[in-house]
């Protein structure tokens, strides 16, 4: 299947409008040529998981969309407008939120400042005591240190303050790494709620498992390319093709 | 005894400068990540700036308070744009070597039109005279220097670490990749960071305008002393830039009461005993 119609093909079964389209997505770290022309879809109201193995350029696709790597090319547009040349800081303002891999939790500032730094970008981000019913702990943390708290609570943290903001659409980078079982489902039930209060998630994860939890479509990224695509539907008949992608 | 009280005050109006100036590089060098060498150059233009706002267009002292800050840091805020922003992600070294050179620059260039004697800046009518405190007799404008040294200096704190802008300047100083991706324009915050800082050097050197005369070299003679400060107190530390600058000029001041010969050493003498014993300085960061 050409690498356009693996991007096409499983979007059209998803009922949203397109909300994120990228083409020919084409990033360089200095001279090191990372992404080759990445192509896929989402839709509005979905979780589409990014799924591939470490360095394939997941997370360099989130920060290309993000506007955070330097050189890249190709066409990503973002409710139809073209984001590619934006800034990060136009991007964000544009409503796309990204909680990167290692959190970014600011070691000067305390829980209540982590949560209250990204400014609001649109109305209809989630008031506090919402917050707070989704991830209780930070509520009695809020006048620690930031970088005190345990790695689960620091990845509540990271996803909290994204949710404030007003941006409807969240790229979140591999939010389960290195976190205990109950941790994992704890963001899994989080997640699963963004997706009913109508966010649109763009996850990436190694870890299939949790991923199929929440996930309505994945994308296999390997060596800077989407090499395949499906819904979770089709989840179990490409359950063998999925081990040989990730090597599991 | 009166000599003791005279060269506390002395300690207190020296260390007033030294806070204001080792504050600023604080903030700059927070934010920016450079050794700014420039400031003690920026400091002599308050101070110079002053001086024409007064004799070219009458402007008095309390005017230049607030124009001299916003003039030079101005000028400031173009050389960021123009020439620092270059060196984002490039050792201390570059931003060093290229503040020093603009330094002799201004330097030079004053020290053409002026030459090296001092010009004389009167101080304003309000704050001219002194009060006998029974133990000593204290000069006006010398207590209005420390009050109002101390004030902006708490001010400047209070807007770093308690407020929301505050506090986008001390995640950006972390991490400025994240927190523009999260919709905050940085490099023009860092403009206007920079123009902060060099505000409060041109702010000092207003303030030291009545006092030391206007000089092309004012701020050379200051600089040096005002980074064995900055070194003591920690680089990036706010309120280590405050209380070290008030607590070196003290000291100082009780080494010219107690041995004179020492006390234009002892801050050097304690630079080295602080890097000795900590090498980020009494509050500082890592690098």
């Amino acid at each position: 299947m050409p690498d356009t119609a693996i991007a096409e093909a499983p979007a059209k079964a998803a009922t949203g409008g397109n909300i994120l389209q990228v083409r020919n997505l084409e990033a360089w770290y200095g001279e090191s040529h990372i992404l080759h022309g990445i192509n896929f879809d989402v839709n509005a109201g979905e979780v589409v998981t990014l799924l591939g193995r470490n360095g394939a350029g997941k997370t360099t696709t989130l920060k290309s969309i993000m506007g955070i790597i330097g050189k890249r090319a190709g066409s990503v547009k973002f409710n139809n407008q073209e984001i590619i040349r934006a800034t990060s800081d136009k991007i964000a303002r544009m409503g796309i939120a990204f909680c990167p891999e290692e959190r970014g939790i600011f070691s000067s500032l305390d829980v209540r400042e982590n949560l209250m730094l990204p400014p609001v970008v649109r109305e209809g981000g989630l008031p506090l005591d919402q917050i707070f019913d989704l991830f209780p702990n930070l509520k009695e943390r809020l006048g620690s240190q930031g970088t005190k708290l345990s790695g689960g609570e620091q990845q509540m943290l990271a996803i909290a303050r994204i949710l404030r903001t007003g941006a409807s659409f969240l790229m979140l980078d591999e939010p389960t790494e290195g976190l205990a079982p109950v941790i994992i489902q704890q963001i899994g039930h989080t997640i699963a709620r963004l997706k009913k209060e109508g966010f649109t998630i763009l996850l990436v994860e190694q870890n299939f498992r949790f991923a199929s939890t929440v996930a309505d479509r994945y994308y296999v990224v390997e060596h800077g390319k989407i090499i395949d695509g499906f819904s979770n539907a089709e989840l179990a008949a490409n359950m063998d093709k999925l081990h040989t992608y990730l090597g599991v | 005894m009166q000599a003791l009280y005279a060269q506390l005050l002395v300690g207190l109006i020296n260390g007033s400068f030294y806070a204001l100036l080792s504050l600023g590089l604080a903030v700059i060098f927070g934010m920016l990540n450079i050794i700014n060498f420039a400031h003690g150059a920026l400091y002599m233009m308050g101070a110079f700036v002053a001086y024409f706002l007064l004799n070219l267009g009458g402007i008095n002292y309390w005017w230049a308070l607030l124009l001299a800050p916003i003039i030079v840091g101005i000028f400031g805020m173009i050389l960021e744009r123009t020439m620092l922003q270059w060196l984002t992600g490039l050792d201390h070294l570059y931003g060093l070597l290229l503040t020093f050179g603009i330094a002799l620059i201004v330097q030079g260039v004053f020290q053409n039109y002026f030459g090296s004697s001092g010009l004389p800046y009167a101080i304003p009518d309000q704050l001219k005279g002194g009060m006998n405190l029974g133990f000593m007799f204290l000069p006006i404008y010398r207590g209005w220097v420390v009050v109002f040294s101390l004030v902006v200096c708490l001010a400047t704190w209070f807007l770093i670490e308690k407020t929301r802008l505050g506090a986008y300047l001390r995640a950006a100083t972390e991490n400025p990749t994240l927190v523009r991706a999260f919709g905050v324009n940085v490099p023009r915050m860092i403009t206007l960071t920079y123009g902060l800082g060099v505000g409060l050097a041109a702010l000092a050197g207003v303030l030291s305008a009545p006092i030391n005369q206007v000089r092309p070299l004012m701020g050379a003679d200051l600089i040096i002393v005002v980074f064995a400060v900055v070194v003591i107190g920690g680089m990036g530390s706010i309120m280590g830039s405050i209380i070290t600058g008030f607590a070196l000029g003290v000291i100082e001041g009780l080494t010219k009461y107690f041995y004179p010969e020492a006390s234009n050493t002892v801050v050097f003498v304690l630079m080295v005993l602080v890097l000795l014993v900590k090498p980020t300085g009494l509050t500082g960061r890592a690098a």
